[in-house]
């Protein structure tokens, strides 16, 4: 254990050695230094300004307060004359806390969502997605002559009324009526503030403007504007109406009313929900359905045993296979130990990444290089077997893992002074006795921390999992996307990101359950090695 | 020979080869013999895969099946072709990786050196907790939260698209995240083992703090910034959780996400262009790690081998 440096009496200090140091800084604090803090300063403000801007905008006052909160706090440690602490800390725990300690905290609380395919939004944006989605044009409804403008990057429609009327609008902005549009034959084509899109503007966005559909007015039942074409528009109407006050929707077409029964979707007297639905806290519904139904409970049970196996089983066999390699090469007649300590740290200089897709590739059942040429032909299902896949990936993570245990070990075993050795070996200790009495728990008591962190590391060893085998073979009875060799991580994944349905609230509930178990495991781990006592 | 051996049966031998110094075949076999035919099987285990992959990158226009006439031709076509590939843009994805993992490691080292400076040598309110909180929030990585960011940084995207998602920048800021903790601590302990004396002559001599620490600590701990540095990138590099979440855009992705995709969607019909790709995606990662395998090593055990 390295001793730390003597305090250097920053923390007890009297008014004279506090003026010295003040002296001190502003001796030592040339212009440069004030200057490149001052414009560092500056462009975190100005950030600051303007996303304050956009928040406020968009009416999310809570993080708009955030913005200003830490900005004021930035700029007051840097200004303040103290603070020295903090002006080292800030940036790391900035960092920290937005996108390690936050997302967290925001995962616990997805968990107790319904977020995911179907539930992304807020209400009225699935309002407005399923008004929209039922939008079918007016029969024989009135053509409107528009002008498609541009104003920072958002396009609206510069709408020329029956009546003569000129009126601008785009998407969620109903139409409002303007005077001083630039009228040419009968049509609006300009307007002050807007830059009017050319034909051959209209052309290569086509589809963006095709998706444009303004409102006539607020309410959306009145209908909206589209256009195919980027010169004449016109009026659709949802075949569904949205009563606001009721929070219905009713499909104008057969009658049949969908209700908010607080599920995150319209729902009709028979169940049928319109989708999409929009995101709403569901309590412990994901965590129920976790533990609740069987096709859900089965594999997180055996997906969570695999992960404790598959960890614990990579540990142990990367760790004596590199204990065994370090006691063999550890032997100084031996010759060119050098080249084959090289060899031997391949494995693991190869990217890891990397190391999984060659592996799969290897180990490919038709074509791969072990079933053809090595089997002479078998066709061994390596990945396809639940068993085996097993095998192949411990196997793997055998080849990948071994040499990290064998540089650690070695160094381990070097570090054992030879006094010890030489009094057992006077004592008449065989070598066998030596090895176990006195050599491995010496070594236990250097390398259990970072056997520890291995199996730490490898109960999230999502790469070598997800890349090898993808998680199969998948278990075809559970009701998600989940195989034999998916550890919680590459479960969590697949729920959340691969497919067609995406269940980030379920995935999240997951998540959760893992920090918890990485939760228990550390405090197991902190009390056995004691490492907190020794801080200082 | 070496006449003190650092192992007990080496001890035991030492006394006979004084007397013998000329040792039989026998003899050879059973002290390092053997030995050499473990070293022979497990360089055969180590390298085979290696060479599996080098001499299929040189087979051009193989699959799966061709690849397995191991060193049957020598040929630089499919590294041509993985050049010219408009689906597949290689030379995007590996200067993208580069990019973010310099990016992210140089970052890394900063604000860790910054952050290990205050705990090595400021006395404050806090500091303890502060350690003992970075030694507990390591333990939960950071892709345990892959889900909450996405959501983060897709409502990013709706205020700045520019560090949202399917920005390279949004991920090197997420990396970010995770710079304090393991390489915090690592950091640590070596600043404590740069004397205060030093610091404290300087201040006597009239440098403030922040001339302190950029001009006479860094140089000092330059070997452990220059582990965590690589570790961080090496790390970076073969990161594909996050990654994969976040970049979207082919043109913006890394090589971990682009040949992960690019071998799944074809698995054993272009098995040769994969195979290019991946000698050379691995050729700069494993030059550092053979070159500088003596600090790496050390910056590993540091943590527990004290």
């Amino acid at each position: 254990m390295v001793r730390p440096a003597r305090d250097p009496g920053i923390g007890r200090r009297t008014a004279r050695s506090r003026r010295a140091t003040r002296i001190a800084d502003g001796a030592g604090g040339g212009w440069v230094t004030v200057s490149v803090k001052i414009l560092a300063l500056g462009i975190l403000d100005a950030i600051a300004i303007y996303a304050l801007l956009v928040l406020v905008r968009d009416e999310q006052w809570v993080i708009s307060a955030l913005v200003v909160a830490v900005t004021v706090l930035v700029n007051w440690i840097y200004f303040s004359r103290r603070k020295l602490p903090a002006k080292y800390l800030t940036p790391g725990l900035l960092f920290l806390a937005i996108f390690q300690i936050f997302v967290l905290v925001y995962s616990g609380y997805i968990a107790f969502t319904n977020y995911g395919t179907g539930h992304n939004s807020d209400k009225a944006d699935a309002v407005n997605a399923l008004l929209l989605s039922a939008q079918n044009r007016v029969e024989n409804s009135a053509t409107y002559p528009i002008t498609v403008l541009e104003q920072f990057g958002e396009l609206s429609f510069l709408v020329t009324e029956p009546d003569g009327d000129v009126s601008v609008g785009g998407t969620e902005r109903p139409l409002e009526e303007v005077q001083n549009a630039r009228i040419e034959s009968g049509r609006a084509v300009g307007l002050d503030g807007y830059t009017t899109l050319e034909f051959a503007d209209i052309l290569t966005r086509q589809s963006e403007i095709a998706a444009i559909s303004v409102p006539l007015t607020d309410d959306p039942n009145d209908g909206a504007l589209r256009t195919p074409d980027g010169s004449n528009a016109y009026l659709y109407i949802s075949a569904l109406a949205y009563d606001e006050e009721a929070s219905t929707m009713t499909d104008t077409a057969t009658g049949t009313v969908y209700r908010d029964i607080g599920t995150g979707a319209f729902t009709s007297e028979s169940g049928a929900e319109l989708l999409p639905g929009w995101r709403i806290d569901v309590g412990l519904d994901n965590f129920a359905r976790a533990f609740g139904e069987q096709s859900i409970r089965g594999p997180l049970l055996s997906v969570t045993v695999w992960t404790f196996a598959f960890a614990f089983l990579s540990v142990l066999t990367t760790f004596a296979l590199g204990l065994f390699l370090a006691i063999v090469f550890n032997d100084a007649r031996m010759r060119s130990r050098k080249y084959y300590r090289v060899i031997l740290i391949l494995p693991y200089a190869f990217p890891g990444f990397l190391s999984a897709l060659v592996w799969a590739g290897l180990m490919n059942q038709e074509f791969g290089y072990i079933n053809s040429v090595l089997l002479g032909g078998a066709e061994v299902p390596w990945l396809t077997n639940e068993w085996l896949a097993k095998f192949s990936v411990l196997f793997v993570n055998l080849w990948l893992g071994f040499p990290y245990m064998f540089l650690v070990t070695t160094g381990a075993l070097q570090s054992i002074p030879d006094e010890l050795v030489e009094a057992a070996t006077v004592d008449g200790a065989r070598p066998w006795a030596i090895f176990r009495f006195i050599k491995l728990p010496l070594l236990l008591v250097s390398v259990s921390p970072l056997l520890i962190s291995s199996f730490a590391f490898n109960f999230n060893n999502f790469n070598l999992i997800y890349l090898l085998t993808n998680g199969g073979p998948r278990d075809i009875e559970a009701s998600i996307n989940v195989g034999a060799t998916d550890i919680l991580i590459s479960m969590v994944y697949k729920v959340a990101f691969v497919g067609a349905t995406r269940d980030y609230g379920l995935a999240s509930a997951f998540a959760i359950i893992i920090f918890i178990l990485v939760a228990v495991i550390s405090i197991i781990s902190f009390r056995r090695t004691k490492s907190l006592e020794e801080l200082n | 020979m070496s006449a003190i051996d650092r192992t007990a049966t080496g001890k035991i031998h030492t006394f006979a080869h004084a007397a013998q110094p000329r040792r039989s075949a026998r003899r050879w076999a059973r002290e390092t013999g053997w030995r050499h035919i473990i070293g022979v099987i497990m360089t055969v285990f180590c390298a085979f895969p290696l060479l599996y992959v080098l001499s299929a990158s040189l087979n051009p226009g193989g699959t799966l099946v061709t690849a397995n006439s191991v060193f049957s031709s020598f040929d630089f076509g499919s590294y041509v072709e993985l050049f010219n590939r408009p689906q597949q843009p290689y030379a995007a994805w590996f200067g993208n990786t580069m990019l973010i993992g310099i990016i992210s490691s140089l970052g890394t080292v900063f604000l860790g050196a910054l952050a290990a400076y205050a705990f090595s040598r400021m006395r404050f309110l806090g500091r303890r907790v502060g350690l003992l909180t970075l030694l507990l929030v390591q333990m939960f990585p950071q892709l345990l939260a892959v889900v909450a960011i996405f959501l983060l940084l897709s409502g990013i995207s709706d205020i700045f698209p520019a560090i949202g998602l399917d920005s390279q920048i949004g991920l090197i800021m997420v990396y970010l995240g995770g710079a304090l903790g393991v390489n915090t601590y690592l950091m640590y302990g070596f600043f404590n083992t740069v004397p205060a004396s030093i610091d404290e002559a300087a201040k006597i001599d009239g440098a403030g703090h922040a001339r302190i620490f950029f001009t006479i600590i860094l140089r000092l701990v330059a070997p452990i910034l220059a582990v965590v540095g690589l570790l961080s990138f090496v790390g970076t590099t073969s990161e594909f959780v996050i990654a994969s979440v976040v970049l979207i855009d082919p043109q913006k992705q890394t090589l971990a996400v682009g040949l992960y995709q690019f071998i799944s969607q074809e698995f054993s019909r272009n098995w040769s262009v994969f195979a290019a790709g991946a000698v050379l995606a691995a050729i700069p990662v494993m030059a550092l790690f053979l070159f500088l395998q003596r600090y790496i090593v050390g910056g590993l055990t540091a943590g527990s081998v004290k």
